[in-house]
């Protein structure tokens, strides 16, 4: 059972503090602080006690969400409980940041008065809370109660509450791991590790049952034939418990009566196999110059279809302890470079990386008292990058209808998103 | 600026509160309102406003109310006879036709945390434990547990205790699960509630119609639920085989630990249930959320320590993304050298490699540290890397990689002539001194340039800080006269004299003196002392891993436990917490132990049973030893056993007392160190004989006992049951 639950900012002020039980004071939140912000880096900071009371915490949009406890529960139920307590958050107020939880603090109390009465859970349905909260959120834009400001589909006259359309976003988050070796053939991959969702937003007032189709070649599990064509395959899959499975195992159909807000309906993995290359490979090289200096060149090409695009690719790469300064040849002025002496890295950026195209870049970094075994410390490279329009196991939503068809105002929109998760590759 | 003048703010807000202008208009005065939470929740008090805002209750905004409420709960026990005067208002909802009102007005009175509030709220509960609304119904549930945590001592209203047991087979499921929660509650001094064959597969049956949270707490409920017969046990276990797959990670979780307590006869369906649960638990491992992937590999290690080979197939899902925090990376290098076999080796190795360079000294220290315990078993491979790795100079790696040379050396003899090699080639900068120190004094002899680096040590001496360097600076040169007479004479003098003349700290000094005497003897007499071991591979099995039963860990498993072990010796305190209630089976389990205490001559006492447990780490051993208090000390009055010293340590070992290290059988004084664990305390203990303080016991045995936590009764009993062994052993001997 949860004693205390409260909201800290980054800084520690105090955002929302309730006391379910009343068996502890207010002190405790000073005392989490404190112990919170004395910790090393490698020490765990998601438990830890003082005098009995034990505080469980997730960090969810650079704030703290806490909950205090004298008995010795679950910590996946408290985790997750505090995760949802943030999505829900998320949700209602548009965006999570301090300066939404301070303005919206009114709503929040009433979602926690809600979701937990005298420290036990009691519900974290959004169809069930949105009968109880009366509270209007406030926001600094105009309408981000659902924050869709940024898939452009809502026109100002959109913005009545009872047009709201329904929304699959495939989510796969791709960390994939290239070993590469200094010639110049392709590089062996090593792990590769594919974890994919299926989510869905809506915001329908009154939802009916919603059918999301998708591939029908799609199979799963190992053991399965693959067949001669090129099937989507992913290892496992789970579903939201609402999930209606009878249409699946025929038609890949999943059947959901989706209640308002954001829901993950499919969660999927896929391990070691990718049905496509990896979006990236590089072809490095790395060589001592004359006295201390030490030459980067990379070569990167994009292996998506010449259609697509990466955005935001950035390229870490550790170079070795003491380097001091740099320079560079780019290919594009859009791009960019620096040095990172803190961490010991170089830090190029693409901002926009077309399908099938290929970058170099040299760097030429200045390391006094450079050895050749300081060469061994350039490296693994890292790559962050978001692939839109894109899934990695290809699964792809082949439909989205909603029976009975509603008649007047809906719209649906379907996003694919791939985000690296850590994506990394040996020199 | 709430913090300043927090006065003026509060007499503002009561002016405008009470301004009938402001009241007239229902935005302003909730905007009010909502600032007086404000202030309440950055920790201002504005307690003074209470007789406003229960004025401010009787409004017909439900919005409005939740906030006065949230007001009033959290100032009631300041306030009251301020609150009082709000409950009249409270009962008037409290009877409201819409049910919502009804719930609120009901819960937020059982939440005023003051004396005599029981009077006021003891008929509204009975009235809503009979709602038609289940929202109602649900807050009157939870409110008997709130009235009865008002006032703990007195007894227990047997009728509410009726009603709630009767609403188990309420139609909404929150109702059920808040029923089992509030009789838990009230029922806590009889032993909570009372989960009967009824209603353990009437919560069975429900399992479908719980939401996630209550499903996790309903299979917590059900671990106290004993079945009669086999066959109920199986059809319990497929009923809730389904939930092993949830997609919610607590849920899986929860079912797991059913699974394992239920079944703890059958380890065949245990590892089945492991197998099945284990998709899920590596889910969580690259859960998005941190936190949640930090419980899950916390869990993974614990399941680990039963069935080490259930993720061996898995090892590239522990490699560490660069973006995640260094306490995951900490646990996922754990994991990774536990998982380590002949086929991953090298692929692990190479990861392992990659770390050491990172821009963190403490997660580079760990992955040489990791490097290191994989070359406990492959160590040519590992070799190659951690001399690699010498080359790049870095002081915190080089440090690292030396102490690990040093425990290689003393576990793995044969790597001795490899490591001397490399020593030999990197010493011109030597960083870890203490490591470096051992090296050099015990294998002086392969290492050729070994004198000259310590005659840098011996120069420097005046900057050296540590003592402890210091201390195994003379040890080492005098290990090192005694291989290399001529090389080392003149500077031994020299680090001699500087140690007794002018330095200030008494150990060292002490030390040098022993030094000194010790040689004044003859060369013979100190070889004799001074030259230990060189190394001992039988350690390595105590540092090792074995295999536990599922049992050592199933009762902490989905607990705080397993994921706050930070602290220096986390399986102790795991085990000690666990130990408590599984002492009756532990006794079962260990019948040799009760035998022995049974035949020792002059016992007394009540049976005490030991038990091994994990082995403790010499690190983690000496660190221990040296900080508790010595608890009791006793002279045996008879001498150590004349048998070999294997037998004397596997005797010791059939009673569950494990050896840590013994000197050998000659040397004088003799000792030994063991330990053992017992109900929920972990006992230390040293065997000394021919203690030099202590010259007319001479030949008698005494034990010194160190514990953690104190339990007088276990000390007791684990020196009775030492005392029969050795007696048994001398006997034999004899």
């Amino acid at each position: 059972m949860i004693s205390q639950i409260f909201i800290l900012s980054s800084k520690g002020d105090h955002l929302i503090y309730k006391d379910f039980r009343g068996e502890e004071s207010k002190d405790s939140i000073n005392v989490f602080y404190e112990m919170v912000t004395a910790l090393s880096g490698d020490q765990p900071p998601v438990v830890m006690s003082h005098k009995g009371l034990h505080f469980i915490h997730a960090r969810q949009g650079g704030l703290y969400w806490v909950a205090s406890t004298k008995t010795n529960p679950s910590p996946f139920t408290i985790i997750e409980f505090l995760n949802r307590l943030a999505a829900l958050t998320k949700d209602y107020c548009g965006s999570l940041s301090e300066k939404s939880v301070r303005m919206n603090f009114a709503l929040i109390y009433e979602l926690l008065d809600e979701m937990v009465d005298f420290g036990y859970i009691q519900t974290t349905s959004t169809d069930i809370l949105k009968n109880f909260i009366q509270t209007e959120a406030v926001s600094s834009k105009p309408f981000s109660l659902f924050d869709l400001s940024n898939v452009g589909l809502f026109g100002a006259e959109t913005q009545q509450s009872k047009v709201a359309p329904s929304v699959a976003a495939s989510r796969p988050i791709m960390s994939s791991r290239g070993e590469q070796y200094n010639s110049k053939n392709h590089g062996v991959l090593m792990k590769a590790d594919i974890h994919g969702e299926i989510k869905i937003k809506c915001f329908l007032p009154s939802c009916s049952e919603m059918r999301i189709g998708l591939n029908e070649e799609l199979s799963i599990g190992k053991s399965q034939l693959k067949g001669y064509s090129s099937a989507v395959r992913v290892d496992e899959c789970r579903f939201h418990q609402a999930v209606k499975l009878d249409e699946f195992d025929t038609f890949r159909i999943l059947k959901v009566c989706p209640s308002q807000g954001e829901q993950t309906v499919m969660q999927y993995q896929l391990c070691d196999e990718l049905p496509c290359a990896p979006p990236f490979q590089l072809f490095p090289s790395v060589e001592k110059d004359y006295v201390n200096r030490v030459l980067i060149f990379l070569k990167l090409r994009c292996d998506l279809p010449p259609k697509s695009t990466a955005l935001n690719v950035s390229i870490t790469v550790p170079v070795p302890k003491g380097s001091t300064s740099m320079s560079q040849e780019l290919s594009s002025p859009d791009q960019t470079a620096e040095l990172q002496p803190k961490n010991k890295a170089l830090l190029w950026e693409i901002p926009r990386f077309p399908g099938g195209a290929q970058l170099s870049a040299l760097f030429k970094v200045d390391v006094p008292g450079l050895s050749s075994a300081s060469l061994l410390e350039v490296g693994p490279v890292s790559m962050s990058f978001e692939l839109p329009k894109q899934t990695c196991t290809g699964l792809q939503i082949r439909f989205l209808r909603l029976s009975p068809t509603q008649t007047g105002l809906s719209q649906r929109w379907v996003r694919y998103v791939t985000h690296s998760d850590s994506y990394t590759i040996r020199i | 600026m709430p913090y300043f003048g927090s006065e003026e703010m509060v007499k503002e807000l009561k002016r405008a509160l009470s301004n009938p202008n402001v009241q007239a208009d229902r935005l302003r005065y909730k905007n009010y309102i909502t600032k007086v939470i404000r202030y309440m929740t950055q920790g201002l008090d504005v307690s003074a406003l209470f007789m406003d805002m229960v004025k401010a209750s009787a409004t017909v905004d439900i919005a409005q109310k939740k906030l006065v409420y949230l007001y009033m709960c959290t100032y009631a026990s300041d306030k009251p006879d301020l609150a009082l005067l709000a409950i009249n208002t409270l009962r008037k909802d409290c009877a409201d036709p819409n049910p919502m009102v009804r719930g609120l007005a009901l819960r937020n009175m059982c939440n005023f945390r003051m004396p005599g509030m029981t009077e006021y709220i003891e008929q509204p509960i009975v009235a809503g434990l009979r709602d038609k609304a289940s929202y109602v119904r649900r807050v009157a549930v939870l409110g008997c547990a709130k009235m009865h945590s008002l006032q703990p001592n007195t007894d227990i209203d047997g009728t509410i205790v009726n009603e709630l047991y009767a609403l188990l087979r309420d139609p909404d499921p929150v109702v059920v699960v808040n029923c089992l929660r509030a009789l838990e509650e009230i029922l806590k001094d009889e032993g909570g509630v009372v989960i009967n064959k009824p209603i353990a597969h009437h919560l069975l049956n429900r399992m479908k119609d719980l939401d996630s949270w209550a499903q996790s707490e309903v299979l917590t409920f059900l671990l106290r639920y004993r079945p009669r017969s086999d066959d109920e046990l199986f059809d319990i276990l497929s009923l809730l085989d389904s939930f092993l797959q949830s997609a919610h990670a607590h849920v899986a979780v929860a079912t797991l630990r059913l699974f394992l307590q239920l079944a703890s006869a059958h380890p065949a369906v245990q590892a089945d249930a492991l197998l099945c649960t284990s998709a899920p638990l590596l889910a969580t491992c690259g859960a998005a959320s941190r936190e949640l992937r930090f419980a899950g590999l916390c869990h993974v290690q614990q399941v680990m320590r039963s069935q080490p080979g259930l993720f061996g197939t898995h090892y590239k899902r522990f490699f560490c993304g660069y973006s995640e925090p260094t306490y995951i990376k900490f646990r996922k290098m754990e994991i990774l050298v536990e998982l380590v076999n002949d086929e991953n080796v090298a692929l692990v190795l190479e990861e392992l490699r990659s770390y050491c360079t990172d821009v963190s000294p403490e997660l580079a220290q760990a992955a040489i540290a990791a490097i290191g315990r994989i070359a406990q078993t492959y160590s040519e491979k590992c070799l190659d890397i951690l001399t690699g790795l010498l080359a790049l100079k870095q002081d915190h790696i080089t440090s690292a990689v030396i102490q690990m040379f040093r425990d290689l050396v003393w576990f793995c003899p044969q790597s001795t002539a490899a490591v001397c090699q490399t020593v030999e080639a990197c010493v011109d900068s030597p960083q870890d001194s203490e490591a470096l120190l051992w090296l050099l004094g015990e294998h002086g002899d392969q290492i050729s340039s070994a004198p000259y680096v310590m005659e840098g040590y011996i120069d420097g001496l005046k900057t050296e800080l540590s003592s402890a360097v210091k201390m195994e600076l003379l040890t080492a040169s005098v290990k090192m006269f005694l291989c290399r007479p001529a090389e080392t004479q003149d500077m031994l003098g020299r680090l001699l004299h500087y140690c007794i003349e002018e330095e200030s700290d008494v150990c060292v000094r002490d030390r040098a003196l022993l030094c000194y005497r010790l040689l004044q003897r003859g060369v013979e007499e100190t070889r004799k002392v001074v030259t230990g071991p060189k190394s001992d591979p039988s350690m390595s099995v105590l540092t090792g891993r074995q295999e536990e039963p599922i049992s050592q860990w199933a009762s902490t498993f989905n607990t705080l436990g397993p994921l706050s072990g930070c602290d220096l010796c986390p399986q102790t305190a795991v085990i000690s917490a666990a130990d408590q209630p599984s002492s009756s089976a532990e006794k079962e389990l260990l019948p040799e132990s009760t035998d022995v205490t049974l035949s020792s001559p002059d016992d007394t006492e009540e049976e005490i049973s030991l038990s091994l447990g994990p082995p403790l780490s010499h690190e983690t051993f000496e660190k221990m030893w040296l900080d508790l208090e010595i608890l009791q000390r006793q002279t045996m009055g008879f001498p150590r056993p004349r048998t070999a010293l294997d037998t004397l340590q596997a005797a010791l070992q059939l009673v569950k007392i494990q050896t840590l290290a013994f000197t050998p059988g000659a040397t004088v004084p003799w000792k030994a160190y063991i330990y053992t664990r017992s109900t929920g305390t972990l006992i230390l203990a040293e065997l000394l004989q021919g203690d030099q303080h202590a010259p007319g016991i001479d030949e008698s045995l005494v034990v010194s006992v160190k514990q953690q936590p104190v339990n007088q009764h276990a000390i007791r009993g684990f020196v009775s049951i030492l005392k029969g062994v050795l007696q048994t052993l001398n006997v034999d001997s004899s």
